[in-house]
């Protein structure tokens, strides 16, 4: 109790929230200002919440709420990534208390630079579920019908592999990456929805496929059926856009929420794909 | 002529098990989710996956003992062969899942490890760590994306499931969707469509559900006719995180581990919880349960948390409900080394240390047991007939509900680990029937005349524009959906009383009323959030209704479903020979109630409210029996009731399906 009336005394009855908003793609960004009534255990997420249910900016004007994405509110999701206070990470987690310690004029919401804004803090990540299709992130199985038991696995390979799936896809590695960069296209007037996927496709494989895709890639490749295929992923990585682009930033690791040793991932892809290059080449 | 080709709407552990096996079999799928499915309520799941193996089995344990704990958990509530398939089949799912490459955790010599759930003797969970429904439904994702990768499976993410399409003769022959960037509203011809969008949490406002979980897609089929069963059987788990926006759960094993919950004796005592001597403390789980103290069953735990803050006013804070689980007696690094990760989940959300301050926490929606009613076919021997078009199907033809919409599995009460079963399993089991389903149509949805899908689309498309032209300035539709959350959290939970449930129901159907009059803050035509979210909360109603009704009506008490006043009583007389009577007219009692209330609760839609029906329950494999935990003289009515289904066989012959067991005291789920 001591510790919560010592918070009460420090924070406000309201803060302030700047948020950067854009009402669609192509259109200007611009900043807003909103006041939030503060209360007990509030997270980004409910001064959202909030803003919605307002829908008043600090001044008093009647405004669209502020759309953003969100679902499983336990960061085990990885959908409710932007950037809070200059740094990217779940709404969900970023707790306002917390926030306003730091910064207790205003918090500062702004949507992930690097993939293109749908509206406000949406951002289209398709990219990143693109990436794991260009790596061949599955275990490639005969089928699913009744075979037996899966292949024997130690303990150790197990505690190698289960921080590396929890990877959610949320996308901060890819943000902090200073090869990652932003890749927006706009459907043409006469382009077929198919036409238009194909596309963005084809752009999304040529650029930069960052950390997230290279660690699965690691996953699948240390899987005793998932190895079968440890060749096709590693082309795919040798490929434009692949390892080759990692600038060894770090930054990836830095800002993982879930604490997965990517830079491990991308060293171990580096050895991979060098050896899978002479082996390619002995081969010939 | 067209391809045949299916919808599964939700691409959680049901819906990707259900499009992986159906690509297998060669039928295109497309797949629409409110959410990139890799982000589905199923990555919540965290305990682990029941299924009897190769180590319980040399301990006693069959996939019969499964089942039965399975439906003694459930109180009788489900139809036994789809479950009896299910145990059955859990073995080879957690195969299958293991060859997908889930990373479950391992023995020391390699084997997948497990650990002991609740409702049960033996060891029979496989995990993943703290992630167990994470790790899981990354491997379907996975699988799903390759097939994606192959043109065989299209997806439809960030879309909004608006109704089924139904032709002159009431089949399902598509649905409506919505583009929630775009706003479009289009159709989408199919041979099938398979529901498999999760619980509805959201009704009650905060819950541990994630924000999908409106319920709005089930709901959407509910109103065109589909039958939604046993609606009012709600788990509600005893130990969650309250919080601003959602309400996060803490594990069991807290208490596993010699956790207290307690509350000061003076209500909303202000003082710093460890500076509260021991004397004004009320350990009242320990104090009221003493053989079991704080790790009574989830249900028991649940009803006297609540009943401490809501009846006896002695909450910890007095703006909030909530009791302290206090960890903090216990050796901090032996905290870590048990406990770390859900001890990492409190303090990343509230800021402090459980391991030196007592943590807060409120039993908290969880699940529903109940959800669109689904038909199966029986074998002779009491399982399903695998590739059955019925299997799954709801009763409008071609419609399909599959993973926690559905309510076929859990009857009143889920086992904890039994959810990621039931997912994995209805969806792989729905994939060979529409197989058969297909072989038997003629022609596809996709020649249909177009009139029929161009007709639906203006019908959804002049409601939304309808929205989007409410006047300003009145009913606030967030503001509704809090009402909408305490009404059903105080009255359709833990305790239910008919005073209480008809006084709810009058309330939603008022609050019914007002959402109709919404105003809108977001008026345009573009990744509107306000609109579609205006939408889920008017499909909140009909279901909210069905929890409500369903629960008035009920008047027994069956697992998740407490009602104190038809409470079965327990022994009072001291000699011998008045108990045995007593325990006597208590099975007269137990059986009468059984002959009355063991029916699946129906709801039908009527336009404007649920009509209540209900269906009797195949319980031909096991004999229903009664949960005796924590009753006085449970011992004196186990001995009239062993006695009695002895008897009982010896008249019919032995045949041997399980009713001479005994009714095991104290396994409650």
């Amino acid at each position: 109790m001591a510790d919560t009336s010592q918070n009460a005394q420090r924070t406000p009855d309201s803060f302030e929230v700047r948020i950067l908003r854009q009402g669609g793609p192509g259109q200007n960004s611009y900043w807003e200002r909103h006041r939030v009534k503060h209360e007990q255990d509030m997270n980004v997420i409910s001064v959202l919440q909030n803003i919605a249910a307002n829908a008043q900016t600090v001044d008093g004007k009647a405004v669209a709420p502020v759309a953003w994405d969100c679902n499983c509110l336990e960061e085990v999701c990885g959908a409710c990534t932007m950037v809070v206070n200059g740094r990217t990470r779940q709404a969900c987690t970023a707790l306002v208390d917390r926030l306003l310690e730091d910064n207790p004029k205003e918090i500062e919401l702004q949507p992930m630079t690097k993939f293109p804004v749908l509206r406000d803090l949406m951002v289209d990540r398709s990219r990143l579920f693109r990436s794991l299709q260009k790596v061949k992130a599955w275990v490639p199985v005969d089928g699913y019908y009744d075979m037996g038991v899966g292949p024997k696995q130690t303990r150790e390979q197990q505690e190698v592999a289960y921080p590396l799936s929890e990877c959610m896809s949320c996308g901060c590695c890819l943000e902090a990456c200073p090869q990652y960069t932003k890749v927006e296209l706009t459907q043409r007037d006469d382009e077929s929805d198919a036409d238009f996927q194909e596309r963005k496709n084809a752009a999304y494989d040529s650029a930069f496929i960052g950390a997230a895709a290279i660690s699965q890639a690691v996953l699948f490749n240390a899987h005793p059926t998932g190895k079968n295929i440890a060749g096709e992923r590693l082309d795919a990585l040798m490929d434009e856009g692949g390892i080759q682009v990692c600038g060894n930033a770090q930054n990836c690791v830095a800002v993982c929420p879930k604490e997965i040793p990517l830079t491990t991932s991308i060293a171990k892809v580096g050895r991979q794909t060098t050896l899978h290059a002479i082996k390619k080449w002995f081969d010939r | 002529m067209a391809k045949k080709r299916v919808m599964i709407v939700g691409g959680g552990l049901a819906g990707l098990a259900a499009a992986m096996k159906l690509a297998e079999l060669g039928i295109d799928v497309d797949m629409m989710s409110l959410t990139p499915v890799k982000r589905s309520h199923s990555v919540c799941a965290q305990g682990g996956i029941n299924a009897c193996n190769d180590q319980t089995r040399q301990l006693g344990d069959t996939e019969w003992k499964h089942f039965d704990d399975t439906v003694y958990g459930g109180d009788f509530l489900q139809h036994q062969p789809p479950v009896k398939e299910m145990t059955d089949w859990a073995p080879k799912v957690i195969d299958l899942m293991d060859r997908l490459g889930v990373t479950f955790n391992r023995t020391t010599e390699g084997f997948i490890d497990r650990r002991r759930f609740g409702g049960t003797l033996y060891k029979r969970t496989a995990f993943a760590g703290a992630t167990t429904g994470q790790q899981l439904l990354y491997a379907l994702d996975e699988q799903v994306r390759r097939w994606e990768s192959e043109g065989k499976v299209k997806k439809y993410e960030f879309w909004d499931f608006l109704g089924p399409i139904l032709d002159e003769n009431g089949n399902c022959r598509g649905c409506v969707g919505q583009d929630l960037v775009s706003m479009e509203i289009r159709s989408f011809p199919a041979d099938a469509v398979i529901l498999g969008t999760g619980g509805c949490g959201l009704i009650y406002g905060r819950s541990t559900m994630s924000m999908v979980c409106t319920g709005s897609a089930a709901s959407r089929a509910f109103q065109v006719g589909a039958k939604y069963g046993n609606g009012e059987c709600i788990q509600v788990h005893p130990t969650a995180i309250p919080g601003a926006d959602k309400l996060r759960l803490m594990s069991e094993s807290a208490r596993g581990e010699g956790g207290r919950v307690w509350v000061p004796r003076t209500p909303h005592d202000p003082r710093d919880p460890k500076s509260i001597p021991e004397a004004e403390r009320y350990y009242f789980l320990e104090e009221r349960y003493p053989e079991y103290g704080n790790l009574v069953p989830r249900d028991i735990a649940t009803r006297e948390i609540f009943d401490i803050c809501v009846n006896e006013g002695l909450s910890v804070e007095a703006g909030r409900q909530c009791v302290y689980l206090d960890l903090t007696h216990i050796d901090a690094p032996e905290l870590t080394r048990k406990l770390g990760g859900i001890l990492a989940i409190y303090e990343k959300f509230q800021g402090v240390d459980p391991r030196f301050t007592p943590m807060k926490i409120f039993p908290a929606v969880h699940y529903s047991m109940g959800g669109l009613w689904a038909d199966y076919e029986r074998t002779t021997a009491g399982g399903l007939v695998l590739d059955s078009p019925q299997n799954q199907a709801t009763n409008i033809p071609n419609l399909y509900a599959i993973g926690e919409c559905d309510y076929q599995y859990h009857g009143a009460n889920r086992l904890g680990a039994n959810s990621l079963l039931s997912c994995i399993f209805s969806g792989l089991i729905v994939a060979p029937g529409i197989e058969t389903l297909f072989a038997s149509q003629k022609g596809a949805a996709a020649d249909l005349d177009k009139s029929l899908f161009s007709n639906a689309v203006k019908k959804h498309q002049s409601d939304h524009d309808a929205l989007l032209k409410r006047p300003a300035g009145k009913e606030n539709p967030y503001l509704i959906h809090q009402e909408l959350g305490d009404v059903m959290t105080k009255a359709a939970t833990v305790v239910r009383r008919n005073d209480q449930l008809e006084a709810a129901y009058s309330t939603v159907m008022d609050l019914h009323e007002r959402a109709k009059k919404c105003s809108l803050s977001d008026t345009g035509n573009w990744t509107n959030q306000n609109v579609v979210f205006t939408k889920a909360l008017l499909d909140m109603f009909p279901l909210a209704k069905a929890i409500v009704k369903g629960a008035l009506q009920r008047d027994e008490c069956r697992g998740a479903h407490y009602k104190p006043a038809f409470e079965m009583p327990s022994l009072k007389a001291e000699d011998p020979e008045g108990r045995r009577r007593e325990a006597e007219q208590w099975c007269d009692r137990f059986d009468a109630n059984t002959d009355k209330w063991l029916k699946s609760t129906i709801a039908t839609w009527n336009g404007n409210e649920p009509d209540i029906t209900y269906e009797d329950v195949d319980t031909s494999l096991i004999t229903p029996r009664p949960r005796l935990y924590g009753l006085v003289g449970a011992e004196v009515i186990e001995e009239v009731w062993n006695e009695r289904q002895a008897k009982k066989q010896a008249a019919k012959g032995d045949q041997g399906n399980g009713a001479s067991k005994p009714a095991i005291a104290g396994a409650a789920s």
